[in-house]
């Protein structure tokens, strides 16, 4: 617990300092939000591309040729660029969106104000932090660009496709570029992770122990926990990848493989070697992405519950549970990949186990709610919803963790709705609740409710829209990565649910510009906000909005209390600050 | 609101639950006994997550509903209840697990038992983007391969070594013909890339990895034709990489695998 001034920096004056090779965590924060909202545009982007593909294949586009000379010659998009598209969307939307904001984004601005410190422990590491993440993804927009365009392999990556460049297009420059990037992000990521843990470890200001400590901050250090496990295993992967590729090694490519008619010169490698490692990655990635969208969720129901977060050290529990289990199951991924079938049972109990915790924190959820004075503002409706989506979500994955039952799921839709639902939409509800409940914060103006509304009603209703029915191809034996379903039959079925996703994709998709013109008009227009309009608890509702340079104006705040002290017996209000003295006679 | 969001909530619950219940889509039709015993977990497993799933959808619904209406006096003060947190942990522990443990003999049979003896085998080879189905022939026997003499036009699409006498009886066809209610034992291989073995009608799935042998085994007990879509993303052409399971009555198998041997002789 150091003081807080060691770490205070002079306000830069000049533009460059200020917002773009800033030192200030709010400013990087920001930075790392607007990263993720432009990758989510393109990555929604190729998702409709996809979805318009699948249902009208023949029908000609000409400003496609455009954009891809070479895959949509005359209009027509070809298998290859649906699957570059494909890899492309879950690459940027897992790296550059779902790792981006909710933990680099908001846990940047927010995590130093929530324990009182003027900024993270790392300053200049931070800001580099950002610029290389920004390296990363200005390269893997290249990659659309280079010769052969954007790597087909999935976001997974498994070689021997996304080893040998013969094996399809996409997979020569592209894919090395794709490598590059992601081995840079891991660098990035790596240092962010160091600073978020040192910076919840030591900076945390006078009374805030780690029990006061709000959930996101709990979510965001371990989240950072996760990537630093996580990231080098991905990091020293994606350099051996790239080895085979272009240094003649062979780490994950057997002997004996005849491509496009050649024989491939390699000997000895292993596959499913690059699968572990990649998961072993992979499925902490998935708590990555969601456990802060959890934290700001848990705050948000407290706060528009007007209650205490119900059984808050259950849920501090359950998020080191589900942080320290997901490390023993990546196996679950693999359990058709040829791996010893008797691993399966083990990953498979590990996996059911994760259930636990996931079961603990809904529970408490909805016993938040219970009894509570809801306040139907945006942010709340929002977290609700995300309950309802981590359900959902989060009960198919019985389903998928059963190898049994993953021996008809695998590969399919229903594994597609699982992780969208889970991992992608689940997480964007908390960064939408997160973005509704913090801008007027950030950007000292109120969002407008109305039009929040009206975001949020299309785009839960529309979700499900397009994500429910995947539940049901996945039941029909509808294989996943299929650029069309002309290939295979019995997909024929599948087409009218297909017209259906693929319409509710396009209102869906088109509602989050509701959001972002809320979002830009309010940042210049909305309403002036106040210190805490929210009349939530926690530091950051202590501090002007927006916040000055150092936060606390060089001032240290002292907690007396845990971070959601709502409703107290005998209080004047029915919220006592954490920095509140007052003596209240009810105790917890 | 609380009344449109609990209304909304309970609406999604219903309309993702009724096609489960009412059997919209569904799964095709099961032609193993292993295929039932999967079916038969994945129901179980739809009951328990059901029940789940409509009593949280439920619970969440009426605490928006009852919570969130005006109404006089503060919030409930509570930070929660152990004895409640305690019960609804062991609950999902038991539950949860509970089922994994149930699923385990379904994957250990097909898995983790070898095939029974007298099973008949074929290997199958993924490239991409067919699959290549060979039968040892009247020896009994499957011949060395060398990948150099891989030549399709020549009717050798996996190499079989033409100095390995083990392989001159070797039949190579691009659908897996099988006879019904005879156990089978498929011995997949890839030839580049990881591609995936897959008949929905029989509940299986199995990856064909380049540098592995894999074994699976089932019994088809439905004489019919079923597609085997290839499951694991293999490149372009990934989406039509499809054979067929082609089960046979004993007798029409013998008959068609009479001619195949015939025309292998003549090839000869």
């Amino acid at each position: 617990m150091a003081e807080s001034h060691d770490h205070a920096h002079a306000a830069p004056t000049s533009f460059i300092r200020k917002y773009v090779f800033s030192l200030d965590h709010k400013v990087i924060g920001l930075q790392y939000y607007f990263l993720g909202l432009s990758a989510a545009i393109v990555g929604m982007a190729l998702s409709l591309l996809m979805r318009f593909h699948l249902v009208w294949p023949t029908t000609q586009v000409a400003w496609l040729e455009k954009l891809f000379p070479a895959g949509a010659a005359g209009g027509l998009m070809t298998p290859e660029l649906y699957l570059s598209l494909m890899t492309m969307h879950g690459t940027i939307m897992v790296f550059f969106v779902l790792t981006t904001a909710p933990q680099s984004g908001f846990g940047n601005y927010m995590l130093p104000i929530q324990i009182g410190a003027a900024d993270m422990a790392f300053p200049t590491l931070n800001m580099l932090s950002f610029w290389i993440t920004f390296v990363s993804y200005v390269i893997m927009i290249g990659a659309f660009f280079v010769q052969g365009g954007a790597p087909l392999g999935g976001w997974t990556f498994y070689p021997p496709l996304s080893a040998i460049p013969e094996a399809g297009p996409g997979q020569a420059m592209g894919a090395n570029m794709w490598i590059l990037s992601i081995a840079i992000f891991c660098i990035a990521s790596l240092l962010g992770a160091l600073n978020f843990i040192t910076t919840t470890l030591d900076l945390r200001t006078r009374g805030l122990s780690l029990m006061r400590m709000p959930l996101p901050c709990w979510t965001w250090f371990i989240t950072a926990i996760l990537g630093l496990l996580a990231f080098g295993v991905l990091l020293s992967a994606g350099v051996l990848l790239l080895m085979d590729r272009i240094a003649g090694t062979s780490f994950f490519v057997p002997g004996g493989l005849v491509v496009s008619d050649r024989a491939v010169n390699h000997t000895g490698g292993s596959p499913l070697l690059w699968q572990h490692l990649f998961w072993f990655f992979g499925h902490p990635e998935v708590y990555i992405a969601i456990l802060p969208s959890m934290g700001i969720v848990s705050q948000v129901l407290s706060t528009f519950s007007r209650k205490p977060i119900f059984g808050y050290r259950a849920m501090v529990y359950a998020i080191i549970a589900i942080g320290g289990i997901g490390f023993a199951v990546w196996g679950h991924h693999m359990f058709i990949s040829g791996m010893n079938p008797a691993t399966a049972i083990a990953f498979s109990v590990l996996t059911m186990s994760i259930g636990v915790p996931s079961a603990i924190k809904t529970f408490n959820w909805i016993g938040t709610l219970w009894g509570g004075k809801i306040r139907f503002s945006t942010p709340m409706l929002y977290a609700i919803a995300f309950v309802s989506l981590f359900v959902t979500g989060g009960l198919s994955g019985i389903f998928l963790g059963q190898p049994s039952i993953d021996l008809y799921f695998h590969d399919t839709y229903f594994v597609v709705a699982h992780f969208h639902l889970i991992m992608g939409v689940a997480s964007i509800f908390g960064i939408f609740a997160g973005t509704y409940f913090w801008l007027p914060k950030m950007f000292g103006r109120m969002m407008n409710e109305t039009l929040g509304k009206l975001h949020f009603w299309i785009t839960f209703v529309g979700v499900y829209c397009i994500f429910g029915p995947m539940h049901y191809l996945g039941l029909m034996g509808h294989m996943r990565r299929y650029s069309e379903t002309t290939g295979v039959k019995y997909l024929a079925a599948s087409d009218p649910l297909h017209q259906f996703m693929t319409i509710a994709a396009f209102i869906t998709v088109g509602a989050q510009l509701i959001f972002i013109v809320n979002l830009f008009w309010s940042i210049f227009k909305g309403p002036k906000a106040s210190v805490n309009p929210w009349e939530c608890t926690t530091l950051e509702w202590t501090i002007p909005s927006p916040p000055p340079h150092d936060n606390f104006a060089g001032h240290e705040p002292v907690v007396y209390r845990g971070p959601y002290e709502y409703g107290v017996p005998g209080a004047p209000q029915d919220f006592l600050m954490q920095n509140d003295p007052a003596e209240v006679s009810a105790r917890h | 609101m609380p009344v449109l969001l609990a209304l909304v909530i309970w609406l999604v619950c219903a309309a993702i639950t009724a096609p489960f219940v009412l059997h919209t889509w569904w799964f095709p039709v099961a032609i193993s006994e292993h295929a039932r015993t999967v079916d038969s977990q994945i129901m179980l497993t739809f009951w328990v997550t059901g029940v789940v799933f409509v009593l949280a959808h439920l619970g969440l619904g009426w605490a928006v509903f009852k919570f969130g209406r005006k109404r006089s006096g503060p919030a409930t003060y509570s930070h929660g209840n152990n004895t409640m947190e305690a019960i609804w942990t062991s609950a999902a522990a038991v539950l949860f697990i509970g089922l994994v443990l149930m699923g385990t003999s379904v994957w250990a049979r097909v898995h983790m038992n070898a095939a029974p003896a007298g099973s008949m085998p074929v290997e199958v080879t993924g490239k991409q983007f067919v699959w290549n189905v060979r039968y040892p022939g009247p020896d009994g026997k499957l011949g060395a391969l060398d990948i150099r003499q891989i030549n399709d036009a020549n009717g050798n699409p996996l190499g079989i070594d033409s100095k390995d006498p083990a392989g001159k009886d070797d039949i190579t066809f691009p659908n897996l013909v099988v006879p019904v209610n005879r156990s089978i034992e498929v011995t997949l291989h890839s030839l580049d890339v990881t591609h995936s073995f897959f008949v929905p009608e029989l509940r299986l799935k199995q990856d064909a990895v380049p540098g592995m042998t894999i074994r699976i085994n089932f019994i088809a007990d439905k004489v019919g034709l079923y597609e085997l879509p290839c499951a694991e993303l293999c490149g372009l052409g990934h989406f039509k990489m499809r054979a067929f399971l082609d089960v046979k009555e004993q007798g029409d198998f013998d008959k068609w695998m009479q001619e195949r041997v015939a025309e292998r002789a003549a090839q000869q």
